[in-house]
């Protein structure tokens, strides 16, 4: 083989996250959260964010119109992978960092499952770094909910990947030494086809952020800002508390304004972003400084993910007072699951006979002799 | 011109290594002499041997790369100990085989490569074509370079290029040496070359002009022959391990009736398993090439857990990286199959050698109580009935299996007599597709409420309505399947789990053991792929007039139920395998017999020779006996050429 020996993939069409996937037929009883809800005992500690993401899914699931049985949500090691085992569909609550690949597997032998991953900051993006880069990268057709506390929760506080530098915790008491991710970055550098983040107590915000992911084909990657009310309590204040979350919260809707700030007489916020020509980034800037036409309108289905990551690096990595909120890319590309999938149709269109019949004739083929 | 008369001496076997440079093609021209061979109707076997770099640097000795074929008018059990004949292409493939060539063997050598530097880069002062170093042997100094630069000069080729066809023009010559049938290497080459004409015509025309040369000149006075072997009736092809072990899974596939889903990382050797399978996506067949070993089985889990065969394929280093995973398929219960080609170790070891180390790494190589079924094959073709009993297990039990081959399996190749598909067994998957625990409004499903006879669990594939359930690494309640911290329960489900694994001996059949008079007093038992250098070990043995028995396990984990018995009935039982002694651990430790090792680690498979003397040297001290191992002179079937050593006999 050479460099140049690809071939054309005849990529098939692009469609919806859930097609493939039975839905709940016409005059079936429609389903409710509580269908959803499995007879297990949750058990996070009180105040937990995860209770409000729970809530979310269970109460959101059943708009999806899928059918139960075809849901499947994996998750990996610690407090948010207890997920799986408190919704009443199929799950695996697997090992640490693995989820990906598990779901990765499921989802490419079964085109009729919904495939959700559910896994937190250590789980992603330390011990399973790699198989989240490779799944963004692949584009399998899943959706991934990271639930960022910024802590390592079930270990018992120690600081995580996304903790910021200086956290003093069980491990680093003279202040913590390493450099966080920001998974957002992160999903957008892995080339990732859908990249949002919302947080744990905005309800509404979360499940249309939710929605749009299950909707989209390809590995949906959702960031959860979620308390840890035990190990990191009010490591999300600034964009939680009433007073200041305006200023916190960059709102990034498609096709809009990227506005945010204490409101002007219209409604709309005193805060904009726009480009950074000197640095080919963005910036926070005062609207009343600026022309509107210069004004960053939020583009989601760029093909070209610079601005987005531009976008991302406003996140802060030390104590979060300003974050960017809602879908940063959403872009269609072919996924690896589909295009897997029709390598075998294609290849069982061409074949005839039966499978025993071919097994037999794939046994005996080259260079046979018989002896009688 | 008139053709010299050649006289045709009849052998009953033959060993030639064909030996040069990782860039010589040597592994291609012993492929096609072993595939003449198998048309012809030889018996034989196969061993190939090359380094771990790709193109070590040129006409050094760790760059040397050979193919060894043993082939016989009878059955043969290994690739033989020492060659009979060596052809070297370059001074260093002379030099890194010479040690391993018995008095009288013939040498054949390109001695366009015999130049000063050629010899320097071997370690050679002087050039040994010339001196008294190769006096005892038969050596034939032939220009195979310039000899076949000659032939395809028509065809316009650059002299690199004319000079790369030099292996099809020594295949010529051996395969008139030993009348071997030269159809199916034109009929390859016409094949292999089709879209470079040039190349495709001097490869074919160096193949007839080595035939030609062999067929003229005077320097070979001596045509072979060797009788088709006596086969059972059948049709046969000859295979690899690796290939038969992946037609192995495609048919553990379709008696299932489930897809395959094969995990996998490149590695050495098992990478030709995932190359083979990616080709046979028209029996659903679907490989997933995976960013390392973890995510091969972890994506393999998850489709067994959607209901396909999930399959994972890797040496040792990658079994290591596994094992968590694995883990969790014991935990959740899932069919899987863990497919181990064994080479050198530890760490990166021997990459490119074979080594039965694993053994102990496939049995405990997990935190926990986690035990795993072992399933090993015995020779190339036998991978494809191991894969087989392997997903048999796997499904029925609903467990992760591990399949034990290696680098000399992998890679070696034998006459293979291509099973009757209605001969295999037929899988049943039995996907749970009811309530089965409780009644009327109370009835549930309880994923872990276990068959009463395997104790097996349902595996119930998402999709199916009404029996939702969550699986995890966390222990499980009995029954019911929900997360326990319970004491009693977890005593209760890690006895369990060992339990199931320990039924699957009750579906096994009888350890065959091969005691001719029935009374010897020492039984040979090995596992994997020794089982062709202790059989002709012990055939040496038997040959002497001595007796011994000889079983081997296809099972590891559990083992046979009768396997106590048997080695309780012999005084002695020795244990050759390429380890310090790890099948004999486990014998030690479960059966209180004091098993005798026979052990090597060198990268190599054993010889039969040595194992006889080991035999031998037990069945003197078992009877009280002198043992001499020499055999009767058999003169007719002995040419003078040939060592009068013969390790098998039909």
């Amino acid at each position: 083989m050479t460099a140049d020996s690809t071939t054309d993939l005849g990529l098939p069409g692009l469609r919806s996250g859930t097609e493939g996937v039975p839905t709940v037929l016409e005059g079936d009883q429609p389903q409710t959260g509580k269908d959803f809800t499995s007879d297990q005992e949750v058990r996070w500690c009180p105040g937990c964010g995860d209770y409000a993401v729970l809530k979310a899914v269970q109460g959101f699931l059943p708009d999806l119109g899928l059918r139960r049985e075809n849901i499947v949500f994996v998750s990996g090691i610690g407090c948010s992978s207890r997920f799986p085992y408190y919704l009443d569909t199929y799950g695996m609550h697997s090992i640490h960092g693995r989820a990906p690949s598990i779901a990765t597997g499921i989802a490419t032998a079964r085109e009729d499952l919904s495939v959700w991953v559910v896994t937190g900051d250590g789980d992603a993006l330390s011990i399973g770094g790699n198989h989240l880069i490779h799944a963004l990268r692949r584009n399998v057709n899943m959706t991934i909910l990271l639930f960022n506390n910024r802590i390592y929760g079930l270990t018992k506080g120690q600081y995580s990947p996304t903790s910021e530098p200086g956290k003093v915790t069980k491990s680093t008491p003279m202040g913590s030494v390493d450099h966080p991710f920001n998974p957002v970055s992160l999903a957008l550098g892995a080339e990732a086809s859908f990249v949002a983040r919302t947080i744990d107590s905005d309800r509404k915000h979360l499940t249309a952020v939710l929605s749009a992911a299950a909707a989209h084909r390809g590995t949906s990657f959702v960031e959860i800002y979620q308390n840890c009310p035990i190990f990191n309590d009010g490591a999300f204040d600034a964009i939680k508390n009433p007073d200041t979350k305006a200023d916190a919260i960059i709102p990034l809707v498609h096709g809009e304004q990227v506005r945010f700030g204490a409101l002007d007489a219209d409604g709309r916020g005193t805060k904009a972003l726009t480009r950074d020509r000197s640095s080919g980034g963005v910036k926070v800037v005062e609207v009343s400084e600026v022309d509107d036409a210069d004004i960053l309108v939020h583009d989601a289905h760029n093909a070209d993910p610079s601005t987005a990551f531009a976008i991302s690096r406003l996140t802060d990595s030390g104590y979060l007072n300003q974050s960017p909120i809602g879908i940063f890319r959403q872009v269609e590309r072919p996924t690896y699951d589909d295009q897997a999938r029709a390598q075998i149709t294609t290849a069982q269109a061409a074949a005839t006979g039966d499978p025993t019949s071919r097994l037999a004739e794939l046994i005996s083929a080259g260079d046979t002799w018989t002896v009688v | 011109m008139t053709q010299p008369t050649k006289q045709v001496k009849q052998l009953d076997r033959v060993i030639i290594r064909f030996a040069g440079d990782s860039g010589d093609g040597m592994q291609l021209t012993g492929d096609r002499f072993t595939q003449e061979s198998a048309v012809f109707g030889n018996d034989l076997m196969t061993l190939p041997n090359f380094p771990a770099e790709i193109r070590a640097p040129q006409g050094t000795l760790p760059g040397v790369s050979s193919f060894q074929v043993h082939f016989a008018d009878h059955d043969i059990l290994t690739a033989g100990d020492a060659p009979d004949v060596l052809v070297a292409m370059n001074p260093a493939g002379l030099r890194a085989n010479l040690g391993d060539l018995p008095k009288g063997a013939t040498i054949i050598v390109d001695t366009h490569d015999f130049t000063a530097r050629n010899l320097a880069k071997a370690g050679y002062t002087a050039n040994p074509l010339e001196g008294d170093d190769l006096s005892e042997f038969a050596v034939h100094p032939v220009d195979l370079t310039g000899m076949t630069v000659a032939a395809v000069k028509e065809f316009g080729l650059s002299r690199k290029d004319a000079a790369r066809a030099k292996n099809m023009f020594a295949l010529g010559l051996l395969s008139w040496m030993y009348g071997r049938p030269t159809e199916s290497t034109t009929a390859f080459l016409t094949k292999r070359f089709a879209k470079v004409p040039d190349i495709r015509d001097a490869n074919i025309t160096a193949f007839k002009s080595g035939w030609n040369f062999g067929e003229t000149t005077e320097t070979f006075i001596v045509r072979y022959e060797i009788k088709p072997a006596p086969m059972s009736a059948g049709t046969y092809r000859n295979i690899t391990g690796n290939l038969a072990l992946a037609y192995g899974l495609i048919a553990g596939g379709v008696q299932s009736g489930l897809p395959v889903f094969l995990g996998s990382y490149p590695i050495t050797p098992a990478s030709d398993i995932l190359h083979e399978l990616s080709k046979h996506k028209s029996f659903g067949v679907t490989t997933f090439q995976a960013e390392d070993e973890i995510a091969g089985v972890g994506a393999a889990i998850g489709a067994s857990f959607a209901g396909s065969l999930g399959v994972t394929t890797t040496s040792g280093p990658g079994v290591a990286l596994k094992s968590e995973a694995i883990g969790l398929a014991v935990m959740t219960e899932l069919p899987l199959l863990v497919v181990d080609v064994q080479r050198g170790g530890p760490s990166t070891g021997l990459p490119t050698k074979t080594e039965q180390a694993d053994l102990l790494q496939a049995m405990f190589g997990r935190n926990g109580e986690a035990p795993v079924p072992i399933v090993a094959p015995q020779s190339p073709g036998d991978c494809f009935d191991a894969a087989v009993e392997a997903v048999r297990i796997a499904i029925t039990y609903r467990t992760p299996v591990m399949l034990l081959s290696d680098g000399y399996l992998a890679n070696g190749s034998e006459p293979w007599r291509i099973p009757d598909i209605a001969d295999l067994p037929a899988i049943d998957p039995d996907f749970a597709t009811e309530l089965n625990h409780g009644d009327g409004e109370d009835a549930e499903f309880w994923p872990y409420e276990r068959d009463a006879e395997t104790l097996a669990r349902p595996w119930a594939i998402p999709g199916t309505p009404g029996l939702e359930h969550r699986i995890g690494g966390l222990e499980k309640g009995d029954g019911h399947g929900n997360i326990s911290y319970d004491p009693g329960n977890h005593d209760f489900m890690v006895r369990t789990r060992q339990a199931k694994v320990d039924r699957i001996a009750d579906s096994l059949p009888p350890l065959a053991v091969d005691d001719p008079t029935g009374d010897a007093k020492v039984l040979v038992l090995g596992w994997g792929s020794t089982y062709g250098p202790i059989g002709a070990g012990v055939r040496r043995v038997r040959k002497a007039g001595y007796k011994v028995a000889q079983a081997h396990l296809r099972h590891l984990n559990p083992f046979p139920n009768d396997l106590g018995d048997i080695l309780k009935s012999y005084d002695k039982v020795l244990v050759p395998e390429m380890n310090l002694g790890q099948l004999s651990l486990l014998l030690r430790a479960k059966f209180l017999v004091d098993v005798i090792g026979y052990n090597e680690v060198r990268g190599l498979p054993l010889k039969a020779a040595v194992l006889a003397d080991v035999i031998g040297g037990l069945v003197a001290e078992a009877e009280g006996i002198e043992v001499d191992l020499t055999p009767a002179p058999t003169p007719a079937a002995t040419p003078a050429d040939k060592p009068a050593d013969k390790e098998e006999l039909a």
